[in-house]
């Protein structure tokens, strides 16, 4: 039974149309219907941040949002963190930082750091791991991952 | 004659013997050496084991040379995370 | 932090470079078990049991048959029979045969054109069950009256007149423990409990399954273990294992729980009804949860003896754990093993049971067996010191296990680094730090024995000089970037001339998978081997083509030199010349190496914790935390202090929080990451490390494996901590904040 609604939204700035039955996710949608399959699904439940995208630029769980909610909307994904071919610092001090082991939380993470860095550029240690406290990692313990985000934050208000 | 030393446990299959003199050049011989002594070790030792050799813990690595000096153990078989 | 000269002599050995799949990691590109899709895909959905023990009358699929889009269905009349041992309850777990033997056991599978219509399709089976009496709690499990969870499992080492559910059963030990007892000063012999936990991975398991009527195959999927997971197909599906070739992903954790198959078998048995279409099967957190590998709950009883000045005369420990419905998945030995490793003990004996449960089929997780016996030994510990009032450092020290004294297991340690562990904590200045109102610190040290295992590896060069490796371990965290240092550092030649390839199993000889901290000691150690051939052959062809004995010839630098002023006066032959020319002089150069590898060298690890707990609340916040480990040698020290922090952080959510919790009906209550609950960033402060080397000469570099160690010494550390901050002993993990508030209520 064929009961696909028709979509248009803006990707990474990009404009995009799918097409997806009413029960998918939006993470469902990246994932399959748009290829995009940096954006990851941990949980399903909204509990563990590895599907983190923004809408309209507020951090979302692309799980707990339906595909046909986007329409009309602005996603940002993990694929549009980099400028062409230049990392967005995030990316790079995560690197520098070892701040990634298995790296499947990293996009998650890396999303919700950016959009915490653009509301706040000097957020303390707390202030960071309060953000992040709805991207879950079991590899890294998090240290390094604050401190890559507290360098990151250093470094793009020098360039500023 | 290479001693080998056997868990307590084992005991019942070995007529009490826990320290068995053994004429092997490796691991994988003294394993078949243990067995022909004692057959009914065999189901345990095909299970799987693991020897320590002069403190080297040996999983699975039957060409382990062993010396008539080396001081040899049967363990629990390694199950790693 | 690190200790700053961790490494002498050598030249990228010890440096931090970036590793190489970093920028797949961070751009999302990296390929992961779900990122996955081919033409013609299929996707899977299995039913499962929401019984804990059940038998299964009647399945009946029409319904479901109906559904536009569905093409395929499995039940357990789609597998051969015959299977025996291991390779049975592989099969069995896979599916359920007349049983279903826990709350999540698959039953039935199906495959359809999408996924919503795999899930819709097996909510339309029909299943008849005739409910079974079912126990989860190891102890009660053991009972002579407890429901029985299969007849006949139990193996030639369990004494007689055992009840079933009891299936193996050890003993081992040495010396006069009754003498040793009457020796000591004080003797205490307490019960310690923990409960199951799962290793939390954050990426679920994933596959695409593809099988032909002809018997050949491919499987796409993360693991940790792509060989482990071709035998365990194969011996399941009735395959040969060479025509079936298995590709591994990228792997988004994995910590043993993905060493072995779980529904993966079940991919295939799908794609070969459907006529070798390739089938997806994605699993839901709550699949992962009710139907992976959790490890064991233990119940352990410890007894041990100690003089006044600390010195321990005697111990003994009945470890009685669960594995889940399947027999020998419990880690009552390596438990064992590790429980007094730590210690030079005169009289020592162990005991322990491995028992079924109508739980899932349990699991390698991290050390498994380990953590669990440190929290039991290292708890009683620290009471006997409290109740003497010694330093548990000091105890450690006056008792620690060192080169040349007899392990508790039996064989004489080599050259070990606890007592450096020991000493490297007592001196952190994190134990200077005043500790305020209702804060404690505590401490405990903990053992990982390690693995070597099988081994294959090929390295080639390349026309232009540079190099590529293809290893049989995939990458959990950042191993990649150690292969390259260590080939760097055979090779003399630049780091970023090395691309790390992980490989299917079509490429190389079988490979133990990425478990038993075993990557950077094996699959290092055959590098440098297969390194060492392709520097002979190097040397070889400049030998030819100076004319003098390839003995003459030393490598250095990526380089080939003539020995010495006598053997003749030549420029070096770089590794780029030699690239260059090779199809001519000879043919491609490459190396190679198999081998099974024993002599890993243990690492032991000591933590201190600092706590704070609130008295209105009952909840712990971790103020500070320092890990303390030997590594042997750090190849690159940014990956060696991830995983003691990964440890410490998955070590302490076990003793706070994680739980596996079973309702009267024996069903998983707990299925999701909400209520099953692992430490998020809020929860925990930097972790600090240091890193011990005390090399291994097992290994080229020294190096010895760390990334099991570091989640044992966190359960009975902050144990001691949370005693330390309110005189309160909690001996049942997690300690959470209702038990606690518990425990404080009770004494006043």
């Amino acid at each position: 039974m064929m009961n696909n609604m028709h979509v248009t939204a803006k990707v990474n700035g990009d404009e995009v149309e799918f097409l997806c039955d009413p029960r998918e996710t939006l993470l469902d949608v990246l994932r399959d219907r748009l290829n995009l399959t940096g954006t990851k699904e941990g949980c399903g439940t909204g509990d563990c941040g590895a599907c983190t995208v923004t809408v309209d630029d507020r951090l979302v769980c692309s799980c707990l949002m339906l595909g046909v909610e986007a329409s009309g909307k602005s996603i940002g994904t993990i694929e549009g963190m980099a400028e062409e071919d230049t990392l967005h610092p995030l990316q790079k001090k995560f690197v520098e930082h070892a701040a990634l082991q298995c790296g499947i939380c990293t996009p998650g993470i890396l999303v919700a750091a950016k959009n915490l860095l653009e509301k706040n550029p000097d957020p303390n240690e707390e202030q960071i791991r309060y953000w992040l406290a709805g991207n879950l990692c079991r590899c890294t313990g998090y240290d390094k991952i604050i401190r890559a985000v507290q360098d990151a934050a250093k470094e793009m208000r020098e360039a500023s | 004659m290479a001693e080998v030393n056997l868990w307590s446990g084992l005991r019942q299959f070995t007529d009490g013997e826990l320290v068995v003199n053994v004429k092997a050049d490796t691991v994988g011989k003294m394993l078949d050496e243990l067995i022909s002594i004692y057959p009914n070790l065999e189901p345990i030792i095909e299970a799987g084991v693991s020897v320590a050799v002069d403190g080297e813990m040996v999983a699975g690595a039957d060409h382990t040379p062993i010396k008539p000096e080396s001081e040899i153990f049967l363990l629990q078989q390694f199950k790693g995370g | 932090m690190a200790k700053d000269e961790l490494s002498n002599n050598f030249k990228y050995i010890g440096t931090r470079p970036n590793r190489p799949d970093g920028l797949d990691k961070v751009t999302g590109r990296a390929k992961y078990g779900a990122d996955f899709n081919v033409p013609n895909m299929l996707h899977a959905a299995v039913l499962r049991s929401p019984h804990a023990h059940a038998r299964i009358i009647k399945i009946d699929t029409s319904k479901a048959e109906a559904l536009s889009g569905v093409k395929a269905f499995v039940t357990r009349a789609d597998f051969p029979d015959g299977l025996k041992g291991e390779n049975f309850y592989l099969q069995e777990n896979t599916i359920a045969g007349d049983r279903a033997l826990y709350d999540g056991h698959a039953v039935a599978a199906v495959a359809a054109t999408s996924a919503l219509a795999a899930k819709d399709a097996i909510k339309l089976i029909e299943i008849e069950y005739e409910l079974l009496p079912h126990v989860t709690d190891v102890d009660e499990a053991m009972k002579p009256d407890a429901p029985v969870i299969r007849e006949g499992a139990q193996d030639h080492s369990v004494p007689e007149g055992l009840p079933p559910n009891i299936v193996s059963y050890m003993d081992f030990g040495h010396g006069d423990l009754e003498v040793g007892f009457s020796d000591a000063d004080l003797v205490m012999e307490k019960t310690y409990k923990t409960e199951a936990a799962h290793q939390g991975y954050i990426e679920p398991h994933a596959c695409v399954g593809q099988l032909g009527q002809d018997g050949k195959g491919e499987m796409w999927i993360c693991t940790q273990g792509q060989w482990f997971i071709r035998k365990m197909c194969a011996s399941v599906l009735g395959l040969e294992a060479s025509q079936l070739r298995v590709t591994p992903s990228e792997i988004g954790g994995g910590f043993g729980g993905k060493t072995t198959i779980f529904s993966e078998a079940l991919s295939l048995a799908l794609s070969r009804k459907a006529g070798g279409r390739p089938v997806k099967l994605v699993m839901t957190r709550s699949e992962v949860l009710r139907a992976t590998g959790p490890t064991a709950s233990a119940s352990m009883d410890v007894k041990i003896g100690m003089k006044k000045n600390g010195k321990m005369t005697a111990a003994s420990a009945v470890f009685r754990m669960q594995g889940g419905a399947f027999p020998g998945m419990a880690p009552t030995g390596m438990a064992l093993e590790c429980a007094f490793a730590n210690y030079q003990l005169p009289a020592v004996h162990h005991t322990g049971y491995d028992v079924l449960s109508n739980r899932p089929k349990s699991a390698a997780y991290r050390a498994p067996g380990s953590p669990m016996a440190a929290f039991a030994v290292e708890s009683l510990v620290d009471e006997l010191c409290r109740e003497l009032n010694l330093d548990p450092i000091d105890v450690r020290l006056l008792n620690g296990s060192k080169e040349g004294s007899k392990s508790s297991f039996g064989p004489t340690f080599r050259r070990i680094g606890l007592i450096e562990t020991l000493e490297a904590a007592k001196s952190h200045p994190n134990l200077d730090v005043e500790l305020g109102p209702n804060q404690g610190r505590g401490i405990a040290s903990g053992y990982w024995m390690n693995h070597g295992g099988e081994t294959s590896i090929s390295m080639a060069l390349g026309e232009d000089g540079t190099v590529t490796l293809s290893i049989g371990t995939p990458d959990i965290g950042g191993s990649r970037a150690s292969m390259a240092l260590m080939v760097s550092e055979t090779l003399g030649i630049p780091y970023e001339d090395v691309r790390v390839n992980v490989v299917e199993t079509g490429s190389l000889g079988v490979n133990e998978p990425t478990h038993g901290s075993r990557a950077t000691f094996a699959t290092g150690k055959a590098a440098v081997e297969a390194c060492n051939g392709a520097i002979k052959e190097m040397c070889r062809r400049a030998a030819d083509k100076w004319g003098i004995d390839p003995e003459a010839i030393d490598w250095f630098d990526g380089a080939a030199h003539p020995s010495g002023p006598n053997a003749g006066d030549f420029p070096p032959m770089t590794i780029k010349e030699i690239g260059r020319r090779m199809g001519r002089t000879g043919g491609p150069i490459s190396g190679h190496h198999a081998t099974t590898y024993g002599g890993a060298g243990e690492s032991f690890g000591t933590h201190v914790v600092d706590v704070e707990v609130d008295p209105e609340t009952g909840r712990t916040t971790i103020l500070r935390y320092l890990v303390v480990q030997d590594a042997g040698r750090a190849i690159h020290p940014s990956y060696v202090e991830g995983q003691f922090q990964g440890g410490a952080a998955q070590g302490i959510g076990w003793a706070l929080n994680e739980e596996y919790i079973y309702g009267d009906d024996g069903r998983l209550q707990n299925a999701g990451f909400l209520d099953y609950r692992v430490p998020v960033a809020s929860d925990l402060p930097m972790i600090d490390t240091i890193i011990v080397e005390v090399p291994s000469d097992n290994h080229p570099f020294g190096v010895r494996g760390v990334g099991e160690t570091g989640i044992a010494p966190p359960l009975p550390a902050i144990a001691n901590a949370i005693a330390d901050a309110t005189g309160k002993r909690l001996r049942h993990l997690p300690i959470s904040p209702p038990k606690v508030l518990k425990a404080i209520k009770e004494s006043s």
